[in-house]
């Protein structure tokens, strides 16, 4: 049995069902959308000032959405103890870990694409540098803060305190990661200096907190 | 078949969920099938909990098509068969949240034979369960033990499995008390009839 | 054990005195800075002992994965919490010296940055142990703080590279060429009394945390026997 089988249909197992019940999805989109829309009561900007700060405050509320979204694929996994089922199943644990994470990163950039607009009519956004390097930030940085967050999410369901506990390990994780996609969008979206510093550490970041996460999904899993 | 008794808090699932491998003992060791890593072991395993282990918002054929692909089994019949031989439809359209306690019971165990398990693990699976369903379990359980499997269950009702079971356990305070064989008694009994 | 920690505990006593004297009266007022360059003796030392901690539970949290001794998760409970006491430390001296030298409390200049991000992952570690009392507590902790130890990696170059608009400040007083050797001398004493205090506070935790394991698992025990008495009845 592959990893890859049982990432594919694990993968399928989740999206059928938030498919049917649209749990994550939608309390997702509604929190990005209050985030945004609170953001833009408190600050009165101009383009060039929304220009400036519009990189930051998307990815804070990508951010928060995302944790909403974490933690309910995992509370998912607990009701009924479903996750027991796979602990003792000969299946990988890496498959699950990939599997979590990249429909995590599936609903992150739904969300993307429907608060992209959103900032574009709030905040009079119009980017001065090459879009293809803001959809790069996008991909990049979803992947980042999924990564983590599916880990940590795992994680902090399997303690007593559950959903509070995923924010507090998250964000502080997230901070380098957060600096570069927040660089990378408001450089691009400003055309003041270059992202492909703020990408690359992006891509680097990625890559080895992937491979961390493969490295230790296991052990986290299989703790009690 | 072992039967697994005692008060509540005397380590019965414990048990159970060590031998599943979802809790590591703290102290000694744990050897299944000549074999000391669990992890080898997890194929020859079913294991049924408290819990049903289900997805409430899949129907019952979906989550046995899921749990038989962790296992390596892409054949939608072998979900079926164990759907049909716990006695459900496996045509069933229905969300297993929307299922009775008995059903989903049922579903569970079917769950829990996917695999064709060597070792089955079965922790109270008469609870909440009418006394048709219990013994069709019951009915079925019997028929895998005489295929050669070893079923560890846990249950308050020992009497609805008297004559099944080949052996009771019973557990205090996370240890073994006492170890009553019936297969072995019932034999000696057989034997002292056919004396005189 | 009990007669060298009191020895230890003694020999700090002593040292932290000592360096006390010599930061306030032995040490020469700074030109430039004036008493509050005091502070530095302090300051660094602090920051020494937290720089010594967190690569230290690093390291304990990856043996404690391979061996799972419940000995080396309590020194990384230990060196954890410490080290998390001396960055508030850290961080508190500083807005104090920075306050009149640079006339600003608070700068988002990079060695106060990553201070202040370390100590969030870190608190974010005791915050995950405390959370979750029972259960997989040191195994979640142990993989969570290799993930912090590898992101702080991160949080420097992040740092350094994407927040640099701000100039960086000339951190006068470092230990380089030009410093008064009383001032050296006062600082070395500091340096080794911190460390000191540093390792008796992390063996005091070590201990304190050896115990409550131990009680924890009386406590089960305990409780196994009760019930077996209570069956027995």
């Amino acid at each position: 049995m592959s990893v890859l089988s049982v990432l594919r249909i694990t993968l399928a197992k989740d999206l059928r069902m938030e498919w049917r019940s649209k749990d994550a999805i939608n309390s997702m989109l509604f929190f990005a959308l209050l985030v945004v829309v609170i953001f833009s009561f408190s600050f009165d900007l101009t383009a060039d000032e929304s220009r400036q700060i519009a990189g930051g405050l998307i990815w804070v509320a990508l951010l928060f959405a995302a944790v909403v979204a974490l933690n309910q694929t995992w509370a998912r996994e607990l009701r009924n103890q479903v996750l027991d089922a796979y602990r003792v199943s000969p299946a990988p644990a890496e498959s699950l870990f990939l599997a979590k994470t990249i429909g995590n990163f599936l609903f992150v950039a739904i969300l993307e694409l429907l608060m992209t607009p959103l900032f574009i009519v709030f905040y009079n956004l119009r980017s001065i540098g090459p879009v293809y390097q803001l959809i790069l930030a996008s991909v990049l940085g979803n992947w980042a803060l999924v990564v983590n967050g599916t880990f940590f999410g795992a994680m902090s369901i399997r303690t007593r305190s559950r959903e509070v506990l995923l924010p507090l390990i998250l964000f502080p994780i997230s901070i380098p990661a957060l600096l570069a996609m927040v660089g990378a969008t408001t450089s691009t979206l400003t055309g003041e200096g270059s992202a492909h510093l703020s990408l690359v550490f992006l891509a680097v970041y990625d890559v080895v907190f992937t491979l961390l996460g493969l490295f230790l999904f296991e052990t986290v899993l299989q703790a009690e | 078949m072992y039967l697994i008794l005692g008060e509540n808090g005397a380590g019965k699932s414990t048990l159970l969920r060590v031998i599943a491998g979802l809790i590591h003992p703290s102290h000694g060791k744990l050897a299944i099938l000549d074999s000391g890593d669990l992890k080898t072991v997890r194929p020859q395993l079913g294991y049924m909990a408290h819990a049903s282990m289900l997805y409430d918002e899949l129907s019952g054929r979906e989550n046995l098509a899921y749990f038989a692909a962790l296992y390596g089994i892409r054949v939608q019949a072998t979900g079926d068969r164990a759907m049909r031989t716990v006695g459900l439809d496996p045509e069933l359209d229905r969300r297993v949240g929307q299922y009775s306690q008995g059903m989903r019971q049922r579903l569970s165990l079917a769950r829990a034979i996917l695999n064709d398990p060597r070792i089955l693990l079965l922790d109270e699976p008469f609870s909440n369960v009418d006394i048709g369903s219990a013994r069709d379990m019951t009915r079925l359980l019997g028929s895998m033990r005489d295929s050669g499997k070893t079923i560890f269950l846990v249950t308050h009702q020992p009497a609805l499995l008297e004559g099944v079971a080949d052996e009771s356990v019973y557990m205090s305070a996370g240890r073994i008390v006492e170890r009553v064989q019936h297969r072995a008694s019932s034999a000696t009994l057989q034997a002292a009839e056919a004396q005189p | 054990m009990k007669s060298k920690f009191a020895i230890f505990a003694l020999l700090t006593f002593v040292l932290l005195s000592w360096g006390l004297y010599q930061a306030l009266v032995g040490a020469p007022t700074e030109a430039t800075m004036g008493q509050v360059q005091r502070i530095f003796y302090y300051h660094v030392p602090n920051a020494w002992v937290m720089e010594l901690c967190f690569p230290l539970n690093f390291l304990a949290s990856i043996i404690y994965l391979v061996n799972r001794k419940a000995a080396i998760d309590a020194f990384a409970v230990a060196t954890a919490e410490v080290g998390v006491v001396f960055c508030t430390v850290v961080l508190l001296t500083g807005p104090i010296w920075a306050r009149p030298v640079w006339g600003i409390w608070w700068t988002w200049d990079a060695r106060l940055t990553s201070t202040l991000v370390l100590w969030l992952i870190y608190v974010g570690y005791l915050m995950l142990r405390k959370l979750s009392t029972g259960g997989p507590n040191p195994v979640l902790a142990a993989s969570f703080a290799i993930f912090g130890c590898i992101d702080a990696v991160f949080v420097f170059m992040a740092i350094r590279w994407f927040r640099t608009q701000h100039p960086k400040p000339v951190f006068a007083g470092g230990a380089d060429s030009g410093i008064d050797p009383r001032m050296m001398h006062a600082f070395l004493i500091n340096l080794l009394a911190f460390t000191c205090y540093g390792a008796l506070l992390v063996w005091i935790r070590y201990s304190l945390e050896r115990t409550r394991q131990k009680v924890d698992e009386a406590h089960a025990m305990k409780s196994l026997l009760h019930q077996e008495a209570r069956s027995s009845r």
